[in-house]
C-alpha cells in the first residue's frame, strides 16, 4: 500500500467524519446541559433542504448555510420550548423533530421545486468549492510533506476547517470559560445552578441554540458541499451515528474528535476492501466495519472499556420547587 | 342548520365522485418516491401518459413505510380500482397476502416474476440485457481498462444490473477490471448520495474512469462525482442523460413506462400471467440522445446495436443472475 493510497482512504475519512463531528458537537452542548437531543438527524435534514434550497435561489453557499441555520434553529427552539419550557419528555420531542423534518423536507421541496423532493443542483458559486491552501501547489513535490499536505490538509471546503476549529473552541469554552463552567453545572446539577442565582432555563436554551447552529453547518456540508443538491433523507442516520460517538468520546470535546474520526475512518475502510484485502491479506465484510461503530459503542456503554457516564441531570426537565 | 346541509350535500357529491372514479386504474409507487428522476418516476410517466393520451384518470399513492404496502392495496382494492399496478418487487408479499381476497380485480406488478395467481400480472425486466449494453458501452469508453459499478442496497435485484454489466465489459475487453460495491444493506442505500459519492471517489483511486449507479437516490451523489472529479457516468432506469450534459455516458433504460402504459390500457380486461420483457420486446435498452451524443461514437453504437440484435434473436445469452445467483464474470 502506497502513501497515496493511505492519503485517500484519510481523505475519504476526514470528508466523512466532519458531519459527525459537527453533529456530535451540537450534541455535546445540549447534553452537556442536561437536554438529551435525539432530533440532531431532523436537525441536519432541515439545515440540508433549506440550506440548498436558499442557496439555490440566491445562487451563494454562504447564505444558504445561513439559512440552514435557521432551519436547524427552528427545530431547536420547538425541541427547547416542549423540553425546557414544558418540561416534556426530551427523547419524544426528538423523536418528532426526526419525524417532523423526514416529512417536511420532502413536502416543502416537493412544493417549491416540483422535482420529487429534491432541490435543483447548485453550480458555481451556490456550492462550498473545495480551498486549496497557500503553498499546496509549490510544496507538492516535497518528499512526504507535499503530498499529505496537498492531498490531506489542502483541498477541502471551507466547513471542514471550520468544524475542525470548533473543537479547541468547544474546548475552551466549557473547560476555561466561566459560561461553559455553568452550562456543565447545569447538566449535573441545576438545582446548585439555581441556587446560585444563575437562570437554568436561560442556559439550557443557549445550549440548544448553540446545537442547533451546529446541525446547521452539519446539514449544510452534506447538501452545499459534499453534495450539490437536498435529496430526501440524505442525513441517512448520520445524527444517530453522531450520538453513539458522543458517547463512545465521554462527552468529552477533544474525544469527540478522536470518536468522530474513528468512526470516519471505519466508513472510509468499509468503501476499500481492495486496501483491507491487501493490509490483512483477507476478505472482510464491509457490513462488519459499518456495524462496528455501533459495536464499540455498545462495549462503552457495558463498561469494558473506561466508563461512560451521561450528565447527571440529561433528561430530567428542572423544576425549580417540588 | 344551512351550513350544515351545504356540508352534507357536498360530502355527498364527494361520495358521487368517488363512485364515478371506481373503475378508474391505480398505481402504487414505491418508498423511493414518485420523483425519483428514476424508477418510479418512469412508472409515472407511463401512467400520466396513459392519463393524456385517454383523458381518464387514475389513482396514486407514494408510500412512506414498508407496513403501508398491504393497507394502500387493500384500499384501492376495496375503493374499485381496476387493475392496480405496483411498482416495485417489495411488494411480492403483500401481494400474495391480498390478491386472493379480491379475486375480481387485476393486479400488475413490477419487477416480480414469479407470483403465479389468476389475476396477477407480474412484470419482470431482463436487466441484466440492459446492463449489458451499457457495460460495452462503458468498456469502450473507458481509458484506463477499469470500469465500476455502484449498487444501492444489496438485493440479488441489483447485482443482476451488476453482472449483466460486468458481462457486457468483459465481452468488448476480456482483460477489464470490474470494480462493484453496494451502498448498503438497509433501504437507506437508497438515499444515501454522500456515501455514493465517497464509493466513488474510491473506485476512481482504484483506477475506475466509468461508473455506472443502479442505486436510487444514491445515485443521484454517484453521477454528481463522476462529473466533479471527470469520470464517466451511466445512470439507470430513466434517462438520465441530461442530469450532467456531455458527462453521462449513457442510460440503462427500463421501460417501466412501457409497462404500465401497457397495463393501463388494457384496463380490467388486463391480460394476467407472467412476463419478462427484455431487449427483444423493448423493455431495456441504452440511452442516446443530444446529451451523449458525442459521447457514444457511431462505431460504438453500432458494436452495441449488433449486441442488442444477437440478444433479440437468442443468439447471445446474457447470463441472469437472479437465476442461480452466481456470476461468470464478476465475484461479489
Amino acid at each position: 500500500m502506497d502513501l497515496l493510497t493511505i492519503l485517500q482512504v484519510l481523505d475519504s475519512t476526514m470528508r466523512l467524519a466532519v458531519p459527525l463531528l459537527l453533529a456530535c458537537l451540537a450534541g455535546l452542548y445540549s447534553e452537556r446541559a442536561g437536554i438529551f437531543d435525539i432530533g440532531l438527524e431532523g436537525k441536519m435534514l432541515a439545515a440540508a433542504f433549506l440550506s440548498a434550497a436558499v442557496a439555490y435561489t440566491s445562487g451563494s453557499a454562504w447564505v444558504g448555510l445561513g439559512a440552514g441555520i435557521v432551519a436547524s434553529l427552528a427545530l431547536s427552539a420547538v425541541h427547547g420550548l416542549a423540553s425546557i419550557t414544558f418540561r416534556g419528555n426530551q427523547l419524544i420531542s426528538g423523536v418528532a423533530i426526526n419525524f417532523l423534518a423526514a416529512g417536511l423536507t420532502v413536502v416543502v421541496a416537493q412544493s417549491w421545486f416540483g422535482q420529487g423532493g429534491r432541490t435543483p443542483q447548485l453550480a458555481g458559486a451556490a456550492r462550498f468549492e473545495p480551498i486549496t491552501l497557500p503553498f499546496a501547489e509549490a510544496i507538492r513535490d516535497v518528499a512526504f510533506i507535499g503530498p499529505v499536505y496537498y492531498e490531506l490538509i489542502s483541498g477541502h471546503t471551507a466547513l471542514v476547517y471550520i468544524a475542525l476549529l470548533f473543537v479547541p473552541l468547544t474546548w475552551w469554552v466549557m473547560y476555561r470559560t466561566r459560561f461553559g463552567l455553568r452550562l456543565r453545572a447545569v447538566g449535573e446539577n441545576p438545582a446548585a445552578v439555581d441556587t446560585a442565582g444563575i437562570s437554568v432555563v436561560g442556559l439550557r436554551y443557549v445550549a440548544v441554540l448553540i446545537c442547533g447552529v451546529l446541525c446547521g453547518i452539519a446539514g449544510a456540508y452534506l447538501a452545499t458541499a459534499l453534495q450539490a443538491s437536498f435529496v430526501k433523507d440524505m442525513s441517512a442516520g448520520r445524527g444517530f451515528i453522531a450520538l453513539a460517538a458522543l458517547i463512545f468520546a465521554k462527552w468529552r470535546p477533544w474525544y469527540v474528535l478522536y470518536a468522530c474520526l474513528l468512526f470516519g475512518f471505519l466508513q472510509a475502510m468499509a468503501l476499500r476492501p481492495d486496501v483491507i484485502e491487501s493490509v490483512l491479506s483477507f476478505k472482510v465484510n464491509a457490513q462488519l466495519l459499518d456495524v462496528l461503530p455501533y459495536i464499540l459503542t455498545v462495549i462503552i456503554l457495558a463498561g469494558f472499556v473506561g466508563k461512560a457516564i451521561p450528565p447527571r441531570a440529561g433528561g430530567e426537565p428542572y423544576v425549580k420547587e417540588r | 342548520m344551512t351550513i350544515m346541509t351545504k356540508m352534507f350535500s357536498a360530502t355527498a357529491a364527494l361520495a358521487l365522485t368517488a363512485s364515478a372514479a371506481m373503475a378508474d386504474p391505480a398505481i402504487i409507487f414505491d418508498l423511493g418516491g414518485k420523483f425519483d428522476k428514476s424508477f418510479n418516476e418512469s412508472a409515472f410517466t407511463g401512467a400520466q401518459r396513459w392519463a393524456d393520451e385517454t383523458g381518464g384518470s387514475f389513482a396514486e399513492v407514494e408510500l412512506q413505510s414498508d407496513a403501508q404496502r398491504e393497507q394502500a392495496l387493500r384500499r384501492f382494492a376495496e375503493n374499485g380500482n381496476n387493475p392496480i399496478v405496483m411498482a416495485g418487487f417489495a411488494f411480492a408479499t403483500a401481494l400474495e397476502e391480498v390478491a386472493a381476497d379480491y379475486p375480481d380485480t387485476k393486479f400488475a406488478v413490477i419487477d416480480v416474476n414469479w407470483i403465479d395467481m389468476p389475476n396477477v400480472r407480474g412484470i419482470g425486466f431482463k436487466e441484466e440485457q440492459g446492463s449489458y449494453l451499457v457495460g460495452m458501452a462503458a468498456a469502450m469508453a473507458s481509458e484506463t481498462d477499469t470500469v465500476s459499478f455502484i449498487g444501492g442496497m444489496d438485493i440479488p435485484l441489483i447485482r443482476k444490473f451488476a453482472c449483466g454489466y460486468a458481462q457486457g465489459a468483459k465481452a468488448v475487453n476480456a482483460d477489464i477490471t470490474v470494480l462493484a460495491s453496494m451502498t448498503g444493506t438497509t433501504p437507506a442505500a437508497w438515499n444515501d448520495p454522500v456515501k455514493g459519492s465517497e464509493l466513488t471517489l474510491a473506485q476512481k483511486s482504484q483506477g475506475s474512469d466509468v461508473v455506472f449507479a443502479a442505486a436510487g437516490g444514491t445515485g443521484v451523489g454517484v453521477l454528481q462525482t463522476a462529473a466533479d472529479n471527470e469520470m464517466l457516468s451511466i445512470g439507470v432506469d430513466s434517462n438520465q442523460n441530461y442530469l450532467h450534459p456531455g458527462q453521462v455516458l449513457t442510460s440503462m433504460l427500463k421501460r417501466v413506462d412501457n409497462a404500465v402504459y401497457e397495463a393501463f390500457t388494457q384496463g380490467a380486461e388486463l391480460e394476467t400471467g407472467i412476463f419478462n420483457l427484455g431487449v427483444a420486446e423493448g423493455g431495456v435498452g441504452y440511452s442516446r440522445d443530444e446529451f451523449n451524443a458525442e459521447l457514444i461514437t457511431a462505431e460504438m453504437a453500432e458494436m452495441i446495436d449488433a449486441a442488442g440484435v444477437k440478444i433479440s434473436a437468442g443468439d447471445l445469452m446474457v447470463h441472469d443472475y437472479t437465476s442461480d445467483e452466481t456470476c461468470p464474470a464478476l465475484d461479489f
